[in-house]
This record gives C-alpha cells, structure tokens and sequence, in this order.
C-alpha cells in the first residue's frame, strides 16, 4: 500500500493530474441539480465510449472494402469471437446514443439551460447533435447492404438537387461519378476518423464549458434571467447552498450512465446485430429500402410533401432547422427559464416530438407505397365474386391481372396507396370510375393505354358492384338527363 | 554568452524579427504545399463529365419485340475492389425491330430502383410510391420527371448504351 503511494506521488509529482483534476471534482453545483433529469447528459457521453470501443473493436475485422465489407460482417456475425455481441452493442448503442441525446437536448431546452451565458454550450450541443446524426447515417452505409447502397443513392439524389454544383456534389460526395468502391473509402474515412475527430474535439469543448459555466441551476417560476446580474447572483447561491460535484451529483449520474449502458448490453443480448440484409448488388432491384430509425421521418416526409415544394424544402428545410436550432439562445437568451411560464416553448417542443413521431410511424407504415407482390400473392376475395355476372367476373379478373391490388385494398388487403375499393361504387358513378380508369388522377395512373376497352367496361361492371348490401350507389351532383325524362 | 539576458542589440533584434518572419514564412510555404495536394485530392471526384463510356448490354436478340425485360451491365468506371457494386442493371424497352428505349433502375424522385410490371405495364418504385407508363414518363406519384433514358447504339447486333454515372437530376445518365 505504502509502495503504492509512493508510486502514486511520483507520478503525481510529474503529471500534475490530481491537481488539476480535483477542483473539477470539487467544484460547487447548485443542490437541486443534483435530480435524475440531469443525467442525460453523462449518458449520451457514457454511450459515446460504448460506441468508441465496440467501433475499435469491429474496426480490427470490418475490411472498409466494397468487395470485401460485406463478408466480414458476415464473419463478424458468425465466426468471430463475440463479433456478433460487438456489432450489436455498437448498432443498439448508437440508437441509444441518438434517443438519450435527444431527451438530453429536449431537457437543457425545457431547463432554460440554452440562456444566458451557456449559449455556447448549446451551440457547441447542436453541432454534437448533428456530427451523431452524420455518424449514425455513415454507420448506417458501412453495414454495406442493400439498404446502404440505395441509402446512398437517396442521398445522392436529394444532394443532386443543389442548383448549379448538383451534380458536382454528388461527384464528392460518392468518391465518383457512381456508387462503388470509391464511396466505402470515404465512408469509412468519414465515419472513423473524420467525425469522430471532431466529436471529441466538441465534447471537450462542451464539457469545458459546462465546468467553467456551472450546471444550469433549477429553474424557479419568476426569477428571470439578467444578464447584468445573473451570474453574480448564480456564484452566490452556488456558495451558499452548492454541493461538491463529487460525490453528491455524480451519484445519480454514474447510476444512469450504468443503466443506459447495461440497457445497450441487453438489447444486444436480445436481439442481436442488425444486418446486414442482402448482398449490396444493385441488379437485384426486388427490394425496398429502408432507413434506421432516426432517418425514418425524413424519410416520410419524402413520401408526403407535396411534389413541387420537395426541392426547396429538401434544399432549404435542414439548413433552416439547423439555423433555428443555433439562434435559440440569441431570441430567447434571457427571461423566465422554467417550462411552467414558456408555453411557446412547451407548445413547440410538443408539435416537434409530435410531428417526428407521427412521421416515423408513417415511415414504419410505408401506407404510400405500393405493395409490390399484391396481385400475386391476394386472391380476390370469394365474396366479392359470388354471384357476379360473367361481365363483372371478367372485371374482377382484370382487377387480379392489372395489379391493381398493388395499390388497392380489396377485403382488407393490398396496397394503401390508393382507396379501398370495397365501397368504391358509393363513391363513383360510373362514367367517374371509367374516366378515372383511363385518365388516372390523383395518385393514380392512367391506365388507357393499357387496358382495352372491353377491358374497361368489365372492370367498371365489376367496380360498380362494390358497395355494401345497404349503402346506395353514387349519384351524379347533376342529373345529365333532361328534366322531363327524369 | 546567450544573448537571451542583458540589453538587445539592435543587430540581435533585427535578426530575431528576421528569423520570426523566416519561421512564420516557411510555416506558410509549407502548409500551402501539402495544402494543394490534400485539397486536389479531396476533391479529384468532381470532375464535368463523369467518365461515361459506351457498354454492351447484350445481343439485341435478348429482348423481344414489345417487351421490356432487366439487363445488366458492368460500370465502365469500376476500380478492382468494386465487388458486387460493379454491376449495374437498366430496364431494356424493345419498341420495335431497332427501336428501344434503355432506362435507368433509379426512380427519379430519391434513386430508388423501379420494378416493371409487366401486367399493368407500368414501372413502380418501393419508397415512395412514384409509377411511370411504359415508355418512361411519369405516370404519378412524387417523381418529378420521367425515368432517365440511356443513350443507346445498335452495333452488329449488339446493344451498347453510354453509362457510367449515378443518373440524378443534375446529372442525367
């Protein structure tokens, strides 16, 4: 033990740590900071070296070549030793570390903790925020699959809309003027080293900050922010009714970045690695893409947006978000911090969540897209063909060959692209449901060129016949038939 | 005797003020030089026209008349390590006798690949719903345009298009 000191002054003696460290550890925070909505913030650090050290790991088998990259996660998967609980601590991690930083985030904004003077620290956060979402779409692109491929090609394609340098975006941003070996390398590059780099480099800087700023004390309803007087006021009450960072706050956090952690371990534990899913060969075109949860409502909101706002709104909507997120502290650096007494920040947290959510549901639900194997794998219900005349069975036929279940649904089933069509007949007359047929309209189609007209007339015959027993066939607004034949 | 203590000579001043313009100027020079070639290399991507070459898909007996069927081509800008991505498929749209249409797999909207149904004759993308008629042109959906058409060549019985980049709306193929 003496020899152990001995050692451990020697060193001390050169290094200086201890000194340097104790005042940290030391340092007054105020005591009701001390509360377990104050621990996202070591958790999401607590999941970033989860992250490092799973990454290293996966980085001494994963070969970052395209020709090569997808066999060693196959091998990581299944041969190497504990390679499948690394790539699923390292994939279920950064999903944690996405969710955790984001309440992290919702939190300081909700806490006041944005104003003055911590406005740096909530820059500094947002570019932490957005170098995790860069890591968790190169993450997502190194699992070299089908999925990354045409992940790749969906970014490619919306950077291809910048006016005037598209195309040479594009160019940078594959290595190349196409997806292919190139792209792996810059991945890579970009996602080991890159931003890694500065993500380390910002946390520092963001936990300098928060050190030399003190922790965000607990907002009280009326005691506005001042910046003549605030931190004056903040030394003060820190010295007078402050705990030692250590041990009394750092309790409740080492207890949630356990958790957080131990959390990680166990979905990995459960659930195993993600993918990667299919070989990334773009000729096989039978698949439908999909991106990681984060990316989902983005995702959606490709689907929804009305076409002609898509490229503004794809060019200008993420710098513009990123904009707000940065002059948050500038508009509302100052005033009441408690959430009780700023409904507009409550409110527009709420539509965020809210509108994120609702969009990742539809990006779950996919209800735009069309269900590609309807036609062959749906036979038209029974009952919607007993009793039909011959015409109308040659319609429910053209409804089977023409794939129009890929988009509608029949007794439940098909696609949500387009209405159901088991009540279509109440909705549609039949000169509507024929020109709608052959024109399209709408999302759909136009199918005259497709179909005959024979075709046409049995499909409409066999559409009129959709409606429920006791709901009355469609009527036209206005009567063509003169008034005396009616 | 080190200069360092003692008054400084008018000579040593200027020397030093010499030595920390040699050092600032040399510091410059040098991060200029390794600078050009980083920046080079970073962005030796972007180049105006992207490489395209003229590639066989096949002997044009493959595709019958009035069918469009899958065909598949190796990128003309491949490096060894390519793997799997080397590959590229297009939709082979045989009008009539030497008349074709060659479109590009990616769906115009986000580059998603478009599948044909040969039935309702249609191309339809998984993502986002976008469909186009059978000669290419958008049908419905958020696509903003029609699908990207190769140009193409019939030579000795064999079909050659001109590929080699990622078809975007910046950079049709």
């Amino acid at each position: 033990m003496a020899r152990l000191s001995s050692i451990g002054r020697w060193f001390e003696e050169r290094a200086g740590l201890g000194a340097a460290v104790t005042p940290v550890l030391d340092h007054p925070v105020p005591r009701r900071t001390a509360s377990w909505w104050y621990t996202f913030g070591s958790a999401t650090v607590a999941l970033f070296v989860l992250q490092i050290v799973t990454g290293i790991c996966l980085a001494f088998v994963y070969v970052p070549s395209a020709d090569k990259a997808f066999e060693s996660l196959l091998y990581l998967n299944y041969e190497a030793s504990f390679g499948w609980y690394l790539r699923a601590m390292h994939f279920w991690g950064s999903n944690a570390m996405v969710a955790v930083m984001t309440l992290h985030m919702i939190q300081v904004f909700l806490w006041g903790a944005h104003k003055y003077p911590r406005e740096l620290t909530w820059i500094v956060g947002v570019f932490l925020f957005l170098c995790t979402l860069g890591m968790a779409f190169t993450g997502q692109l190194m699992r070299w699959d089908q999925d990354a491929y045409w992940g790749l090609g969906i970014g490619a394609s919306i950077a291809s809309r910048t006016p005037f340098i598209g195309q040479s975006v594009v160019h940078l941003m594959l290595g190349g003027p196409i997806i292919a070996g190139r792209t792996l390398s810059r991945i890579f590059t970009a996602h080991v080293f890159l931003i890694p780099g500065i993500l380390i480099a910002l946390v520092g800087l963001h936990l300098w900050l928060v050190l030399r700023l003190g922790v965000n004390e607990w907002p009280m309803p009326g005691r506005l922010v001042d910046r003549t007087t605030y931190r004056q006021r903040y030394d003060e009450d820190v010295h007078r009714d402050g705990v030692p960072f250590f041990p009394d706050v750092v309790r409740k956090d080492m207890v949630s970045m356990g958790l957080a952690v131990l959390i990680v371990l166990v979905c990995a534990a459960i659930f195993g690695p993600f993918g990667p899913h299919g070989v990334p060969d773009p000729t096989i075109i039978d698949t439908a893409p999909k991106p990681d949860f984060y990316f989902l409502a983005l995702f959606a909101l490709f689907a929804l947006l009305p076409p002609w706002t898509e490229t503004v709104l794809l060019l200008v909507g993420p710098p513009l978000a990123i904009v707000g997120l940065l002059v948050v502290p500038f508009v509302a650096g100052t005033g009441e911090k408690s959430w009780t007494r700023r409904p507009v920040a409550v409110l527009g947290v709420l539509l965020i969540v809210l509108t994120v959510t609702t969009l990742a549901g539809l990006g779950v639900a996919v209800p735009w897209s069309p269900v590609m194997d309807a036609w062959s794998g749906l036979p038209t219900p029974v009952e919607y063909v007993r009793g039909r005349t011959a015409l109308e069975l040659q319609g429910a036929l053209v409804v089977q060959n023409k794939q129009c279940r890929n988009c509608h649904a029949l007794g439940g089933h098909g696609g949500r692209r387009g209405p159901a069509l088991d009540d279509v007949a109440t909705r549609q007359t039949r000169d509507q449901l024929i020109r709608q047929v052959i024109q399209g309209g709408g999302n759909m189609p136009a199918y005259g060129k497709n179909l005959s007209p024979a075709e046409v007339n049995a499909l409409v015959a066999f559409l009129e016949t959709l409606r429920p027993a006791n709901a009355r066939a469609a009527k036209p607004v206005v009567d063509p038939r003169p008034p005396e034949a009616r | 005797m080190c200069a360092c203590d003692g008054p400084v000579s008018p000579a040593s001043r200027s020397r030093r003020g010499f030595l920390f313009k040699l050092g600032l100027a040399l510091n410059v020079v040098g991060a200029a030089l390794v600078g050009i070639p980083v920046i080079g290399f970073i962005l030796a991507p972007i180049r105006r026209h992207g490489g395209q070459s003229w590639i066989q898909v096949g002997p044009i007996a493959n595709f019958p008349e009035g069918e469009t069927r899958l065909a598949v081509y190796r990128n003309p800008v491949s490096v060894d390590w390519d793997g799997p991505t080397a590959s590229i498929a297009c939709w082979v749209r045989r009008v009539q006798r030497d008349r074709f249409q060659v479109f590009a797999v990616n769906c115009t909207h986000l580059g998603c690949p478009v599948r044909w149904f040969a039935q309702s004759r249609l191309f339809m993308c998984p993502c986002h719903g976008g469909a186009y008629y059978e000669d290419g042109s958008r049908a419905s959906g958020p696509p903003p345009r029609g699908l990207f058409e190769y140009e193409y060549e019939i030579r000795e019985g064999k079909l050659w298009v001109r590929g080699g980049q990622l078809p975007t709306l910046a950079g049709p193929v």
